[in-house]
């Protein structure tokens, strides 16, 4: 086994632990942190197959900001477990039919010498000095930049909708603002009057 | 020479060889970086004093010798905390309340990776430099979340809770930030970054003159991600004790230390390099060793970045969480989004003289 193999069968086993913890964890918090650990883990899988930009947006985007949003909310929802087993029975049949789904995928996955898999050719590894981060950018930017551009602006419109549904315009609230705050002068609030000296009266 | 001298434990230790020679590299810049660490902290503690007109620590030294003194300072700090004992608050994760510091300080060594000291210097010279140190301080944030809910404090948790918005909300104005550099240099690799500066007006043609708004941001939204003063409402000691650790005691507690000092650092490093012309040097190459570019400019810069966040720590009072968020999201954002826009109509003009 060479050092690379070793790599990927580790990491391939911490994956496969952290995923089942994700689902098999009772405390929520910990379902999350072994959700932050799978992710790490599979960014690193991506890096061996030599795709460093992908993993590395991985561990940015997911793990960086999604997944601490994430437990941000976990974190300070009051779970009660019994109450979360009520509906139980009730979602079992819709449960039943993804994961059935995910069955069939995943073997389809595995069994690939039985479809042919074998046969297609083998990546070959790129040579040296070539730029996995540029040459996504590249065709990002000059072949697919309407697709690329339509999701931006999807995304956008979905931060907008976000917002937009959020947002509460509470009216006797006694809001602040910061702007106006900062730039207080001393003049707006303190003034000086300048008062004659009185003289002390005598055998008070 | 160095090659012929590795030869022999080379052959001696066969395949074990890249891993071991890997580990003696990265400890070739962890020691030194916890040697800077320490004495960053005395540094702290001398520079603030100065500023205020007080004298900081001047009397522990090494062997009695006077004129030593305060400079074993930072070694009797980390004895005394070293031999203190460790509290489990009640109630706590026994597992995440130890794995919180350490993943306080992971990134904070991890990153020092892809940070280049000299032209041929660096641990692992990769093409996506940027994207990994961008990747490796967003994880940060996890020491602090983990060490918040693990306590079982209600103080602590509303540390974490602070510094999770805070950082995420930072972030994104750091990330642009970091996409001007990008656009200016046309790489990602820290090296090729610090080459771009090079040219012919010295410090003139180093980023921080054409990419100036982006300068401020990264430097500022670099002490909103450290937690430092004036942002450091995730400590905040006026309102909620110590934060995110303060349940911690002993070498737990003296690890979120090296953390915060270790980035700091970092953070400084990276100001240097990206801004500041890395290892390039302020004057003229007729200049003779003063005007060539060494190994010692780098680290003057950084630390005279490391002296401005000390500076600022001396200087203003704490920001109230509000303010914070609207720095963040209403000033730096906008600011920065203008900026990538304005670099990017600059750069096809021919007023555009930053080219290598």
């Amino acid at each position: 086994m060479t050092f690379q193999e070793f790599i990927f069968w580790f990491f391939a086993a911490v994956l496969i632990f952290a995923a089942l913890r994700v689902i098999t964890a009772r405390n929520p918090v910990h379902a999350a942190l072994f959700l932050v650990l799978a992710f790490c883990t599979s960014a690193g899988i991506w890096i061996q197959l030599e795709a460093e930009f992908l993993g590395i947006v991985l561990i940015l985007v997911y793990v960086g900001a999604v997944m601490v949003l994430f437990l941000f909310v976990v974190m300070m929802l009051d779970i009660n477990l019994t109450r979360l087993r009520e509906g139980f029975w009730s979602y079992l049949p819709v449960g039943a039919v993804v994961a059935l789904l995910l069955v069939i995928e995943m073997a389809l996955v595995l069994a690939g010498p039985y479809f042919g898999l074998a046969e297609a050719p083998r990546p070959e590894s790129a040579p040296s000095g070539y730029s996995n981060t540029k040459e996504l950018g590249r065709l990002l930017y000059t072949d697919y930049v309407y697709p690329f551009e339509l999701a931006a602006v999807i995304l956008l419109v979905a931060i907008v909708a976000a917002i937009a549904l959020t947002l509460r315009r509470r009216k006797h609230a006694k809001h602040i603002d910061p702007a106006q705050q900062v730039a207080v002068r001393r003049e707006d609030r303190v003034r000086i009057v300048s008062m004659p000296a009185e003289k002390k009266e005598d055998g008070a | 020479m160095i090659d012929s001298l590795l030869a022999y434990p080379q052959s001696l230790l066969g395949p074990l060889w890249p891993v071991l020679w890997t580990l003696a590299k990265i400890l070739m810049i962890v020691v030194p970086l916890m040697l800077c660490v320490a004495y960053l902290t005395l540094w702290e503690r001398k520079l603030i004093g100065f500023m205020q007109i007080r004298i900081g620590p001047n009397r522990t030294t090494f062997f009695g010798i006077r004129w030593l003194g305060g400079l074993a300072q930072p070694v009797a700090d980390g004895l005394k905390l070293l031999l203190k004992e460790i509290i489990v608050p009640t109630g706590a994760n026994k597992f995440l309340f130890v794995l919180a510091p350490i993943m306080a300080i992971m990134p904070a060594l991890a990153a020092w990776a892809v940070v280049p000291f000299s032209p041929e210097l660096v641990l692992s010279n990769i093409d996506a430099g940027l994207l990994y140190l961008l990747a490796m301080t967003s994880l940060g944030v996890y020491g602090v979340i983990i060490a918040g809910w693990a306590s079982n404090s209600k103080y602590a948790f509303l540390g974490a809770m602070r510094s999770a918005a805070q950082i995420v909300s930072y972030e994104i104005a750091m990330g642009f930030a970091l996409v001007g550099v990008l656009m200016a240099a046309q790489s990602l690799n820290l090296g090729e970054i610090v080459m771009a500066q090079q040219g012919g007006a010295g410090f003139l043609s180093w980023f921080w003159l054409p990419l100036f708004p982006l300068f401020l941001t990264y430097l500022i939204s670099g002490v909103a991600e450290i937690n430092r003063a004036p942002f450091d409402v995730a400590e905040g000691e006026s309102e909620i004790v110590a934060g995110f650790h303060v349940e911690y005691s002993g070498m737990t507690f003296a690890v979120f230390f090296l953390a915060e000092y270790a980035n700091m650092i970092l953070i400084s490093m990276l100001t240097a390099i990206l801004f500041l012309g890395g290892w390039l040097s302020p004057f003229p190459a007729s200049w003779g060793v003063l005007g060539a570019s060494s190994f010692g400019w780098l680290i003057l810069k950084a630390f005279l970045v490391v002296s401005t966040f000390i500076w600022f720590r001396a200087t203003f009072p704490r920001y109230r969480y509000d303010q914070i968020m609207r720095l963040g999201w209403k000033i730096f954002i906008p600011v920065t989004l203008v900026w990538i826009v304005v670099l990017g109509a600059w750069m096809q003009t021919p007023l555009w003289i930053w080219w290598k």
